[in-house]
């Protein structure tokens, strides 16, 4: 048995206390260092949210009359007007992406969880995790290729198109992802009374999944909601109403981005305060969301 | 044992009536006997029919962008990407600007977000205390959420004149040697494009690289300090060499998500197209060019070379989107969906 | 009323690992037959061959011929569906479904085949519960709690409700009180008592005390075979396989 501490082994450098010292020293101070710099990182990188939430109230809320949301948007150099168009078109162009896109993703998330089976399965997961990539102005110019060319105009229905396709990719892998967690024991209790497969399915693993599937649909929505790139050529903007599909409308975003870049000062004050508008819609449907999820909703899980 | 059963035989009890007695036949018809296949069938194939929409999108974008670019390749070639005339006049398109612009924007914001992102991340999984955990990390996924063009918005009225104000003086001042930092400070410029993508880029590689540190078992912390590590040497001997290929998945990640960014940019980037060494200096980038150009394109060929753009940009975030998807999966054995807010 | 169930030469496996080997029974109807057997030795398995159940398994595969009644589990013309519909099958874990309430828990087997007259919904539902002796303890809150908010003994009989409402003629219980206390085991197995007036009930147990309980006939199991199938009194005093009576005696398993 040695007496004392446990020495540590016959190569390991000798060192003087002071060097010792000066090690542990050393050591220390990276440490407390590496500390610091995390923690400056970390505020970093919320000060730009803050500083962007900041601006966006205390430049657009002036602007949020019930002018501002009833109103059609005034010739240059007129004060007042609004984006009443602008919210009727984006939703709209909203609507129209969900319905393209909100079954086709669920029903795809469906094939993955229930029905995919190997390699093709992954290689769909993969192709989607891939797709959720692809920018979203070159979504644009496929829809503007398949349904604004052969249609000769621009219109809603392009842009909702391509924010479809772009909803697509994002609810399959999340919906695959909640029906995953629904245990084995709730679809074979289904398959032992008897019920068919599809009917098990629909009624059974994907209500249990419920609440995921809708928290999924709901954050694609939100995505896509601000997405104005594609819709630059596809719906392409208006300054009136409009109702038809088939016609060029306005959107929250684009019109955001008209006003932001235009060097006009009353555009200027409207386009904060369409920000403030989107913001409070995007980054509130997203916040509440995660929220409510971080509580348990997802029902069927346990 | 012979009395196993005796012992164990249920007590013989006069049966209770239950309140409705089932009678010993069928109450109900039984649900009709033959049942067909065929609703099942359908069923999966329509499954399969959506399942295979992910594919087919892939597919059709490339044909696409191809068939409508054929024009402009057919015109330039292979020119078209090393050429850096851009004469809508004339008739005569090279990208190369666009891609110079691409890329320096996409780098300039990786340079920035990565130690960003990295620390944040570190300092959310490794020392953050927990309450705090949750607020910083759904902070995070707040910023993800902001549209780009909302950012574009802030960056022209906030960010560019800070940049010209304070900034780009500072910069010019200490580091005007340098031919990075030189030129009339306009706030506008390929250096306000580089922070704004920053900014959208950070969230993304955050996310990520965080569940990609969580995801190095506890076991290899603790084995790091158990050797008498200080806590940074452990986070950085335990947890980020076990995690390094992750973080470099989510970096590439966040470079794809950079050179595909729009309307930010373009916002910002002061819609020039030509090459300079100064970050003050205005530039374009492909996604940039589109965006303006595209419904003022006065022809064909002009509009084929905008798709000819497109296409690169295509192939360009494919391939990066590839490396970083193999990158990470082999962490994370496929990213869950909610990552991308 | 019950029917009894008919197996001959019945192989399965998982893979290429055999699971049952040439199982051949009668399961004779309106009792309770047990199956008994060490761990991993088959029992499951072989009930779920009874109402393919094995199949959704993947790389599942079985051989060989099970009768139920009059009906080829098997047959050519028969789908899985079919044949599920005729028979109940309460599984080991409580599995009730999460999403739904109690009322639609047990009308589930109707309402997902399509039956939807609210009245006799009302009566079978009525009905089911009373016969898994759960009625009273539920009878306020059919359809404001869910399936999900019930002890662990409640869900199991809920489950067996549940079973019982599309009315099949055999019923296969698979460790149906395993994970329960003992005195919700007690009323499952008085449960099982009453019902194998109406019903065939095949019950898979690793407790030789309940078997003894409750079933008339018994089946020993071993490694995927059928080592031995009597008359319950006989198999726990008079077996006739050495290895029935070491199992009984607890020398092994």
């Amino acid at each position: 048995m040695p007496n004392g501490p446990i020495t540590p082994k016959a190569d390991a450098p000798e060192r003087s206390p002071s060097q010792q010292r000066l090690l542990d020293l050393r050591r220390k101070v990276t440490d407390r260092l590496a500390t610091g710099f995390a923690v400056l990182m970390a505020v970093l990188v919320v000060a730009p949210l803050l500083a962007v939430f900041g601006y966006l109230v205390v430049r657009g809320i002036g602007s949020l009359n019930l002018a501002f949301f009833t109103h059609l948007p005034v010739p240059v150099g007129e004060k007042g007007g609004g984006v009443a168009n602008a919210i009727v078109g984006s939703v709209m162009i909203l609507g129209i992406a969900s319905i393209i896109g909100v079954p086709w993703g669920i029903g795809a998330g469906i094939y993955l969880a229930e029905y995919g089976r190997g390699s093709f399965a992954t290689l769909l997961r993969f192709t989607a995790d891939v797709l959720n990539g692809v920018p979203s102005i070159v979504i644009g110019i496929v829809a503007y290729a398949l349904v604004v060319l052969s249609q000769k105009h621009f219109s809603a229905l392009s842009g909702g198109v391509a924010l479809g396709i772009m909803m697509i990719p994002t609810i399959t892998r999340a919906t695959e992802e909640v029906l995953l967690l629904v245990p084995l024991t709730v679809r074979e209790a289904a398959w032992g009374l008897g019920v068919a497969r599809w009917r098990a399915t629909l009624s059974v693993t994907l209500r249990t999944a419920s609440a995921g599937v809708i928290t999924a649909v709901m954050l694609a929505f939100a995505r896509i909601a601000g997405e104005t790139a594609p819709l630059l050529f596809t719906a392409f903007g208006n300054q009136f109403w409009n109702l038809n599909p088939n016609q060029p409308t306005a959107a929250l975003p684009l019109q955001l981005f008209v006003y932001a870049i235009s060097p006009f000062d009353e555009w200027h004050r409207l386009a904060w305060a369409c920000a403030l508008v989107l913001i409070v819609l995007i980054v509130g449907a997203v916040a509440a969301v995660r929220l409510v999820a971080s509580r348990g909703m997802f029902q069927g899980a346990s | 044992m012979r009395n196993l059963v005796e012992a164990a035989r249920f007590p013989q009890k006069p049966q209770p009536e239950p309140e409705t007695t089932a009678p010993a036949g069928r109450t109900i018809p039984l649900i009709p006997a033959k049942t067909s296949k065929i609703p099942d069938r359908v069923f999966s194939a329509a499954m399969l029919f959506c399942g295979l929409s992910l594919l087919t999108i892939v597919v059709l974008i490339v044909i696409e962008l191809v068939l409508q670019s054929r024009l402009s390749i057919h015109a330039f070639g292979w020119r078209f990407f090393t050429t850096h005339n851009w004469d809508p006049v004339a008739g005569d398109f090279g990208a190369l600007p666009f891609i110079y612009g691409t890329l320096v924007s996409s780098l300039l914001a990786l340079v920035i977000a990565i130690p960003l992102s990295v620390g944040v991340a570190v300092f959310t999984t490794e020392m953050c205390p927990k309450p705090l955990r949750g607020t910083i990390s759904f902070l995070t996924e707040l910023l993800a959420a902001i549209p780009s063009v909302v950012f574009g918005l802030w960056a022209i009225f906030v960010l560019a004149p800070l940049l010209r104000e304070h900034v780009q003086p500072w910069l010019a001042k200490y580091f005007g040697w340098t031919s990075l930092f030189s030129g009339p400070p306009f706030g506008i410029g390929m250096l306000a494009a580089g922070i704004i993508l920053a900014i959208m880029i950070v969230p993304i590689i955050a996310s990520i690289t965080r569940e990609v540190l969580t995801a190095v078992p506890q076991q290899q912390r603790e084995a790091v300090l158990a050797l008498g590590a200080t806590r940074w040497e452990m986070i950085r001997v335990g947890v980020l060499r076990n995690a390094r290929t992750g973080i470099v998945g989510a970096i590439i990640l966040g470079l794809g998500r950079a050179l595909g960014e729009t309307m930010a940019v373009t916002m910002v980037i002061g819609n020039t197209p030509q090459i300079a060494r100064s970050l003050f200096a205005p530039g374009y980038t492909m996604a940039s060019v589109i965006a303006n150009e595209f419904t003022e394109a006065t022809g064909d060929l002009y509009l084929s070379a905008l798709i000819e753009i497109g296409l690169g940009l295509f192939l360009v975030t494919i391939v990066v989107n590839i490396l970083a998807g193999l990158l990470v999966w082999s962490v994370t054995r496929g990213m869950p969906a909610r990552v991308r807010a | 009323m019950g029917v009894g169930v008919q197996v001959e030469q019945l192989n399965a496996w998982f893979g290429t690992t055999q699971a049952l080997y040439d199982i051949a029974m009668q399961v004779p109807a309106n009792h309770a037959t047990a199956i008994i057997g060490p761990s991993g030795c088959g029992k499951s398995t072989f009930i779920r061959c009874l109402n393919r159940m094995h199949e959704t398994v993947r790389d599942a595969r079985l051989e060989g011929r099970v009768r139920i009644g009059s009906m080829e589990v098997y047959g050519n013309g028969t789908s899985a569906v079919e044949v599920r519909r005729r028979v109940g099958m309460v599984f080991q874990k409580p599995n009730p479904f999460p999403s739904m309430s109690i009322y639609d828990n047990v009308a589930a087997g109707l309402k997902l085949n399509g039956f939807h007259n609210r009245r006799v919904l009302d009566e079978v539902v009525e009905r089911s519960l009373h016969m898994a002796a759960l009625w009273d303890e539920v009878k306020d809150s059919l359809k404001k709690k869910s399936g999900a908010s019930l002890s662990g003994g409640q869900q199991q009989r809920l489950c067996i409700a549940r079973a019982l409402a599309v009315q099949p003629e055999v019923m296969l219980m698979d460790e149906p009180a395993s994970a329960l206390d003992p005195i919700s085991t007690s009323k499952i197995e008085e449960l099982i008592f009453q019902l194998k007036e109406q019903y065939t009930i095949v019950i898979v147990t690793h407790n030789m005390q309940q078997a003894a309980r409750v079933a008339e006939y018994t089946g020993f199991f071993l490694m995927g075979k059928l080592i031995e199938f009597d008359k319950t009194e006989k198999i726990f005093t008079n077996p006739s396989d050495k290895r029935t009576e070491d199992y009984i005696t607890g020398r092994f398993g």
